[in-house]
């Protein structure tokens, strides 16, 4: 079992989530104010800014970590991860297919 | 490991019966598997949302009804009471005053309370545009998803005063602690839950749409 | 007409009223619809009578309607599931006389839309559900060496929205009509243009409360298998049943979400004038088939799977083996459980989509043949040299083991989309997923009910009457629906209240009388109760093992005292029972006993289940000011419980020092009996060794 933090080392993580939140959310809005209205693909920066603030939360407020004993925690998230893309995935590639065959926007 | 389930402390040593129905490890964990459940209902609303974006049936879309100020402030009022949420987890666990702990839960409800204000502000003005569910399917997709997660930080702020009132009633005891720390995970994850819908609904909409 | 303007009673007035319709305008079908509210009506008027005449309010409250045990809670479940399944095995039996008279049939052909309706959400979400989750809550926490399920309180709230959306559609045969969408509620013909009246909405209440209390459940036997297992109990060495209970869990947590999200927009649509799925206005019904779909599987496998579950330890129990090939059970259902969630658009190969995602979705489908295959040869395997007994529970399960893969084989026919062009929407699909999930699910219940009643109530069932009951249900449901694959293919529409093509006729004809024979399957079934309730004092069991089990469930007395084991068992090995009872450890005395804390009564249940029921009613018939207050009250009712402080009471050493000295001396001066007389008045629950 890890060792327990101290008062000051548990504030300092939620601190630091805190600050590194902050700097990631202003960035994604950044992008978007500057470059999105000429390119689409700033999606994607903004997805990996998004991934990038999960993970930073996941860790730093929720405690998610690789610990032994919170490997059920980890278990559970990664396998709803897994159903959660193959619902999404799937019916945004259904749909998606459904709407260009039927001339339809989506 | 949670400081609360640790064998040292109160709650799962000094019970001499079998104390099954309240070890908290099996407490947080069955929250946990609730709130995947929950992510997988925000993820159905979230894939619906994505294929009713281009569904605005000549009504107004994202770029005439988005106000990005706004959306930025709700963002850092959700973002902080995160943070401060998890200072009264802090408190908690490292066993501080009472009186500590519900300042800064105080202050989570507060922040929690204006970032609601500010989203009914915001719809209120989107109404004003004419952007209201009736209009069209994207509107429909949109007021199905983003007022759900203002549902959940509703029910959250009325956890929260519920809370605070049996601080006083019951005394910061076990229960409520482990009341506390579950309600704690579920306003993370209500923050999580925000970082989808900023880059997927506005964002997303804004340029797709 | 605007939603508020109804008047402080909502849209119900005399006319909503089933008779009304009867008075107005008598016709066979309206006398149908009217006789069937009288039954509810009725037979609600005398369960109240019966109840105050015997003065049994006080022990129901007490022992029942309050009760957080498990057990109990498991067996009204089953109750309630009996219950509903006899209405809708009923309407079963009225479609296929229907059918059969065509096309001089005596329904309207919105009456017979309703029937099939209800029918399907009836079977689904109050029968095959309820039915397992009951039998889940009597077994697994047994299984597993437990004391309760993880969250009994939220056990209890599962059952109460489950049993008021049932009594929810109970009401909609007295006031006003249920749904003409069928079970699935398509729109846009469930929308508010095509289907102004209150039937989808009826539909959609049902769906979301149910549907809440069934993800509650799910989450509840979640944390219950992963962390109320007893000493020694490692995963590997859970009964299979507790494997499947666990996946199927799963499933619920996961899919029942979809359909809540459908069940919301629909009444979004319907209620606030939403376009989730119009025609109009962007809305897209395509999405609603995808939801409902997403759903739909995977609820396929949450029914079959526990019921795999429960023929597993059947064939293990009466073959008197092991179970073969454990590991590649376990392994085979969680396959299933992951692919479930990858083939929902076989449901909807003709929707439109391109083929390359209908060929991708039909691999899919048929390779979830390949762990349904493995689980059948290991159920063979299993019963190969075994020392087999016919006993009802296994009759029940070598007819699954015959007619499911039949039915099994035909959902691979339809797995491929060139085929499903050709037989979609016919009798074929009708056909086929009746013949998977009545031998699949409902005999696995029947093989469940006759397996585990002794542990409930300390008695065995009459094995006569329960073969007899058996041989109906296969004969039934053969005679009954292998025609419609015949119809099917032949084009016959499903769904049909009438019809001009006389060849489908005698296919109908014999349809009919199988319904017959599943009607007097179902007569013999309640026979077999009424007689072993007669018989009783011959069959009973108080030693708590009747069939040589090889599980943690028959090591204690039955009926089963509150707290399930005065010590909870050290397990060392898988068939932890058998294992104990060879090596001499089964029976024995603990060495202290210990204070036992259990969780107290809670009305808490009862009353959310009351209130709920009124807030559905009041929001189907448009009564806001109802709705409004019922909603409050169950916020309240929740709040206020969790202020309460003693939520746990104690079963001091001393009594249990008592119960537990009786039970042992009992199985001393028992006469421990052979498999061959496992019928006989004999068996006292004591199992011989026969190595």
């Amino acid at each position: 079992m890890a060792k327990e933090p101290t008062f000051a080392q548990h504030l300092r993580l939620y601190i630091t989530g805190y600050i590194l939140s902050v700097v990631l959310t202003l960035a994604a809005f950044a992008a978007v104010l500057t470059i999105g209205r000429e390119h689409k693909s700033v999606l994607l920066l903004v997805a990996l800014l998004g991934v990038a603030q999960l993970a930073v939360q996941l860790k730093y407020f929720l405690n998610v970590t690789t610990q032994r004993d919170r490997r059920d925690n980890l278990a559970l998230i990664l396998f709803s991860s897994l159903i959660l893309l193959i619902i999404v995935l799937g019916t945004v590639w259904i749909m998606g297919n459904l709407a260009v065959r039927m001339h339809t926007t989506m | 490991m949670n400081p609360i389930s640790s064998p040292k402390n109160p709650l799962s040593a000094s019970n001499p019966h079998e104390a099954i129905h309240r070890d908290p490890d099996m407490v947080i964990f069955g929250f946990w598997v609730f709130m995947m459940s929950d992510l997988i209902f925000f993820g159905v609303v979230f894939a619906i949302y994505i294929t009713m974006v281009g569904a605005t049936a000549g009504g107004p879309g994202p770029k005439e009804l988005f106000d990005f100020g706004s959306l930025f402030a709700q963002t850092m009022f959700l973002l902080t009471s995160s943070l401060t949420v998890g200072i009264a987890t802090v408190m908690v666990k490292h066993e501080r005053s009472r009186a500590s702990f519900l300042f800064w839960v105080v202050i989570t409800l507060l922040l929690g309370m204006g970032f609601l204000g500010l989203e009914l502000y915001d719809f209120s003005v989107m109404a004003e545009k004419g952007g209201v569910p009736q209009r069209s399917g994207y509107l429909s997709a949109f007021f199905g998803l983003v007022p759900l997660h203002g549902l959940h930080v509703t029910f959250g702020c009325l956890w929260m005063i519920v809370l605070i009132v049996q601080v006083f009633t019951m005394g910061l005891c076990d229960v409520v602690k482990l009341r506390f720390l579950r309600l704690a995970l579920f306003w993370h994850f209500l923050d999580l839950i925000w970082i989808g819908i900023f880059s997927v609904v506005y964002f997303g909409g804004w340029v797709y749409g | 007409m605007n939603n508020l303007d109804y008047g402080w009673l909502g849209k119900l007035n005399w006319d909503s009223l089933v008779f009304s319709g009867f008075l107005e305008s008598p016709s066979v079908s309206e006398a149908v619809a009217s006789v069937a509210g009288s039954i509810v009506i009725l037979a609600a008027v005398a369960i109240l009578a019966l109840l105050t005449w015997f003065k049994v309010w006080g022990t129901l409250w007490r022992d029942w309607l309050t009760s957080t045990d498990h057990k109990r809670i498991g067996i009204m479940y089953i109750a309630f599931a009996i219950v509903m399944l006899v209405r809708g095995l009923l309407e079963g039996m009225v479609m296929r006389a229907q059918q059969a008279a065509a096309p001089d049939g005596f329904l309207y052909a919105d009456h017979f839309a309703q029937l099939f309706s209800t029918h399907g959400t009836i079977m689904v979400f109050f029968v095959a559900v309820p039915f397992l989750v009951g039998l889940i809550n009597f077994a697994m926490p047994l299984q597993i060496g437990a004391r309760d399920v993880a969250f009994p309180v939220l056990n209890q709230i599962s059952l109460a929205v489950t049993v008021s959306s049932g009594v929810l559609l109970m009401v909609s045969l007295v006031v006003g009509q249920f749904s003409t969408g069928g079970w699935s509620a398509y729109p846009p013909y469930t929308g508010a243009d095509f289907s102004p009246g209150v039937g989808p909405d009826y539909w959609i209440w049902a769906i979301v409360f149910s549907g809440a209390g069934t993800t509650l459940t799910g989450i509840n036997f979640t944390v219950t298998v992963y962390k109320c297992r007893g000493p020694g109990m490692h995963l590997f060495r859970m009964p299979l049943f507790c494997w499947t209970v666990l996946c199927a869990s799963i499933l619920m947590i996961f899919a029942m979400p979809p359909l809540s999200v459908a069940a919301i927009m629909l009444g979004l649509d319907r209620y606030l004038d939403f376009h989730f799925f119009t025609n109009d206005l962007g809305g897209n019904m395509m999405n609603y088939a995808n939801l409902f779909w997403l759903f739909g599987h995977p609820e396929v496998y949450l029914l079959v799977l526990p019921a795999y579950g429960i023929f597993s330890e059947v064939f293990s129990t009466y073959s008197a083996k092991t179970l073969y090939g454990y590991k590649s059970l376990v392994i085979a259902t969680m396959c299933i459980a992951i692919l479930s969630f990858t083939v929902w658009l076989h449901h909807f190969f003709t929707m439109g989509q391109s083929p390359t995602i209908n060929i991708a979705f039909g691999i899919a489908t048929m390779l979830i043949a390949v762990p349904t295959g493995v689980k059948v040869y290991d159920w063979m395997a299993t019963m190969y040299r075994g020392r087999i007994r016919f006993t009802t529970p296994m009759v029940y399960a070598i007819g699954f083991l015959i007619l499911f893969v039949i039915g099994g084989l035909s959902g691979v026919i339809l797995a491929n989309p060139t085929v499903d062009f050709q037989v979609h929407n016919t009798l074929f699909l009708v056909a086929h997923f009746h013949n998977v999930l009545i031998p699949g699910v409902l005999f696995g219940i029947l093989a469940g009910y006759n397996y585990w009643f002794p542990k409930a109530f300390g008695f065995r069932l009459n094995d006569k009457w329960g073969k007899r009951s058996a041989y109906l249900w296969f004969a039934g449901f053969m005679v009954t629906f292998f025609p419609l694959y015949g119809a099917g293919l032949l084009g016959m529409p499903r769904r049909s209240f009438s019809y001009g093509d006389l060849t489908f006729k005698p296919f109908m004809v014999v349809a009919f009388i199988g319904a017959m024979i599943v009607l007097a399957a179902l007569i013999t079934l309640i026979i077999q109760f009424l007689v072993s309730i007669r018989d009783r004092n011959k069959t009973r069991v108080p030693v708590g093992d009747p069939w040589d089990g090889r599980s943690l469930e028959w090591n204690s007395p039955a009926p089963v005292p509150a707290y399930n084991f005065v010590e909870i068992p050290k397990v060392t090995d898988r068939d932890a029972f058998t294992e104990a009872k060879e090596h001499g450890e089964a029976y024995k005395r603990p060495k202290v006993y210990r204070d036992i804390e259990l969780p107290k009564n809670n009305p808490l249940g009862f009353i959310l289940c009351v209130v709920s029921g009124i807030l559905m009613f009041a929001l189907v018939w448009y009564i806001w000011w109802l709705a409004l207050i019922s909603a409050l009250t169950m916020l309240v009712a929740v709040i206020v419980s969790t202020f309460r402080k003693e939520t746990e009471y104690i079963i001091p050493a001393s009594q249990l020092e008592k119960d537990t000295e009786a039970w042992l001396a009992l199985v001393e001066k028992s006469e421990p009996v052979g498999r061959d007389l496992e019928d006989s008045p004999r068996n006292v629950g004591l199992a011989k060794l026969e190595l």
